[in-house]
């Protein structure tokens, strides 16, 4: 298939192991940032095959492994109302809040549905106007343009019953987060190919040059992260810092300016909680005041719900890279995707779940 | 599912049929949809419920239907409820799937179909010109199977019971002398082959049922396999070790069942895999593994290995077969294993999935 199989091809992928093996001399701690990265080297098997000198360090990009427990506390309480419709991408509605999750109020009579775009559930909006519809808005500057979208055009059809539950979260504050916090391993990333092409790189020009680190924006197809690893060792190598792009076929360094735009007109930046690892300042975004109509944690009154997480995971260790999932002494036993004690078990991006999908030969 | 379970027990040991529900209800004081999704949930609903409340030596071969000895020949019997939704979907109707399905269930079992028995639950307000289309497509397709439906139950349940129409068929079919097909009996050598691409029933589904259009229209491939497996029983008799539809849960799960029931290892090569290009396409863009999608068309044949190539020529001969491949081969152990050596040349795990597979956010 065209744009899929020549990043997969075997001949390729052991022209850049090679490659590796010839030039890497030192030992390198490389960070893939986000998820789906994690999941194609899983998937593949490049993180058992990379020289032993090459340790990949699993980031805290899975949008589902970063929402705060109370967030997900706080979708069940609005789920539950009899009013609402709750609209949910996949991978949400089984993540685990304090008690239960989406799919368990869905089976005992909730009205939650799995939508494929944020548009789908103003639709459903529009359709149903006796019903609250709320979309779980979640994710990165990947997932921010469309839901900015959904609620610009909530506003602008004067559909009252649409709302968004929000935790969108930034990429470049939590890079830094890692980069300072005195256990950071990491000597290289892997930044994430997507959000770059909604955000281009500019902004991880100065994070780059402040920490003196290599930064690679890096694509998620087998080829793509042999050839971002490679690009961040020679550079590591050399003693080289700054941003490097090796997803070219979709990032510039400015990004989509018009998705820029949009969002920025809907949401504004604010301190944000990410779970397993605390509070980062200005690392989220949240509605504009014009926008808070669409607000469903203001809507609904959830915004008192607090949550404690379980002592036994370290997910937050893990999302800084600063342990493994198989490091936990939770990983395989009380903690398993049947029973998650943490989000990065639930979700198929997160590090916990590819470790114990794909890497349990080990 | 009740979320995270902190601290719970492991499951309890003690699966005797007391008045304690075996499935640890703990968990799972509901029903869930992942209990029929073919994954692990269902398997421990099965597991831990049915086979030991039920328990007698034909239910415990844990085939897709039993072997009974009628006296001088052998009887296989089969039973399977269709629900699918919508009724009508590209490539077929609940109707032709669930004589295909059914007939599918015997073939597996190495039987030629003797007689269908069809039970109807008809919910209050279904359109007679509904049921007409169904039961037409149920009389073509037993018809063309050339297999009589013998016997029959109609119920009807109050409007917003039902789901329209729900239909449980059970068949009975006879198994030729010198034919001894079981799960347990792939071994060490054996050769794993697939008849067709794989994924196209549960896309073809998903498209219609979430309004997904795709460039190309994906077409359920829905079929009865008799006259697949027929063949190729009559020339390798013995040598056929193994049948298995891949229908719910995909290749993945099937392969797993069929390695957890046989004490063995399979190991597939992710290259050989035949997925239509619009299929996979499909599932790269949801984020969907095709291995774990469902198949209403296509078996899976264990043979000894010196009969792959008879096996594999007799196959392509068919009209359903003409994509027939060798998929990979069965290891010694680690018991209950299957592994996937990557497009890269990795290999992973190929795991029983919890529930069924949710889309992911980006």
């Amino acid at each position: 298939m065209r744009f899929v199989d020549e990043y997969r091809g075997e001949p390729e992928a052991q022209a850049l192991f090679a490659a590796l093996r010839r030039d890497t001399r030192q030992s390198w701690k490389l960070m893939e940032v986000c998820g789906g990265q994690t999941h194609t080297l899983m998937r593949s098997g490049i993180d058992r095959m990379l020289p032993g000198s090459v340790g990949l360090i699993h980031g805290p990009g899975c949008p589902v492994c970063v929402t705060p427990l109370e967030l997900i506390d706080q979708a069940l309480a609005v789920a539950r109302r009899p009013e609402v419709i709750f609209t949910s991408f996949g991978d949400m509605l089984r993540v685990p809040g304090s008690t239960t999750d989406l799919l368990a109020v869905k089976s005992a009579g909730g009205d939650v549905r799995m939508v494929y775009s944020p548009l789908d559930a103003v639709k459903l909006a529009r359709d149903n106007p006796d019903r609250e519809v709320v979309f779980f808005a979640v994710g990165f500057e990947t997932t921010a343009p469309p839901n900015a979208m959904a609620v610009w055009q909530a506003k602008r059809l004067g559909l009252g019953n649409f709302s968004i539950l929000t935790s969108h979260v930034l990429v470049p504050p939590a890079m830094e987060a890692i980069l300072s916090s005195p256990d950071c391993r990491v000597n290289g990333f892997l930044a994430a190919g997507h959000v770059c092409a909604v955000m281009g790189y500019w902004e991880y020009e100065p994070i780059a040059e402040k920490y003196r680190v290599p930064i690679v924006v890096t694509g998620f197809e087998p080829l793509d992260l042999l050839q971002g690893i490679h690009m961040a060792v020679k550079a590591l190598e050399a003693g080289r810092w700054g941003v490097e792009n090796q997803y070219v076929r979709a990032v510039t360094r400015d990004g989509n300016p018009a998705a820029q735009k949009l969002v920025t007109e809907v949401f504004e930046v604010c301190d944000r909680k990410w779970r397993g690892i605390g509070t980062i300042p200005r690392s989220g975004l949240r509605l504009r005041e014009a926008f808070l109509a669409h607000d469903a944690e203001r809507k609904f009154g959830v915004s008192g719900i607090v949550a404690e997480e379980s002592p036994l995971c370290i997910a937050g260790e893990v999302l800084q890279g600063i342990r493994k999932p198989s490091e936990c002494p939770a990983f395989g036993k009380q903690c398993n995707p049947e029973r998650p004690l943490g989000a990065p078990m639930v979700s198929s991006e997160g590090a916990c779940s590819a470790y114990y999908r794909y890497a349990r030969l080990a | 599912m009740s979320g995270p379970r902190r601290g719970a027990p492991e499951a309890a040991g003690d699966l005797s049929l007391g008045p304690v529900c075996p499935v640890p209800i703990s968990d799972y004081p509901t029903v869930q949809m992942a209990h029929g999704g073919g994954g692990r949930l269902t398997q421990q609903l099965i597991e831990r419920m049915f086979v030991p409340s039920f328990s007698n030596p034909e239910l415990e071969r844990m085939h897709d239907g039993a072997v009974l000895a009628g006296g001088s020949e052998r009887l296989a019997f089969s039973t399977d409820s269709y629900v699918v939704r919508p009724l009508f979907f590209p490539g077929g109707d609940i109707g032709s799937l669930a004589v295909h399905g059914t007939v599918n269930d015997l073939a597996m079992c190495g039987a030629r179909p003797v007689a269908l028995t069809c039970a109807l639950i008809l919910e209050e307000g279904l359109p007679m010109a509904t049921l007409w289309r169904i039961v037409s497509s149920m009389k073509e397709a037993a018809a063309e199977v050339g297999v009589p439906i013998v016997t029959g139950d109609t119920k009807v349940v109050d409007r917003g019971k039902g789901d329209g129409v729900y239909i449980n068929t059970a068949g009975i079919g006879r198994i030729p002398d010198g034919i001894d097909i079981s799960p347990r009996r792939a071994r060490p050598g054996d050769k794993v082959l697939l008849s067709g691409a794989i994924a196209e029933h549960g896309i073809a589904i998903l498209s219609v049922r979430e309004g997904l259009a795709f460039e190309a229209p994906i077409v359920s491939d829905s079929a009865a396999l008799h006259g697949l497996v027929g063949p190729l029983l009559a020339a390798l008799g013995e040598r056929v070790h193994v049948l298995r539809d891949p229908t719910r849960g995909g290749v993945a799960s099937a392969l797993n069942e069929i390695a957890s029931a046989a004490g063995v290892a399979i190991r597939l090569d992710e290259a050989t895999l035949p997925v239509a290009p619009a299929v996979r396409g499909a599932c790269e863009i949801l984020g969907l593994d095709p291995l774990y999608v469902a198949n209403e068309g296509k078996a899976i044949a264990i043979v000894a290995r010196e009969a792959a190539d008879e096996a594999l020529a007799i196959w392509r001969r068919h009209p359903l077969g003409r994509q027939a491949v060798v998929i990979g081969e069965v290891g010694e152990g680690p018991a209950g294993l299957v592994t996937l050596r990557s497009s890269i040349g990795g290999s992973r795990i190929v795991d029983l999935l919890t529930g069924e597979q949710l889309p992911r956010i980006c």
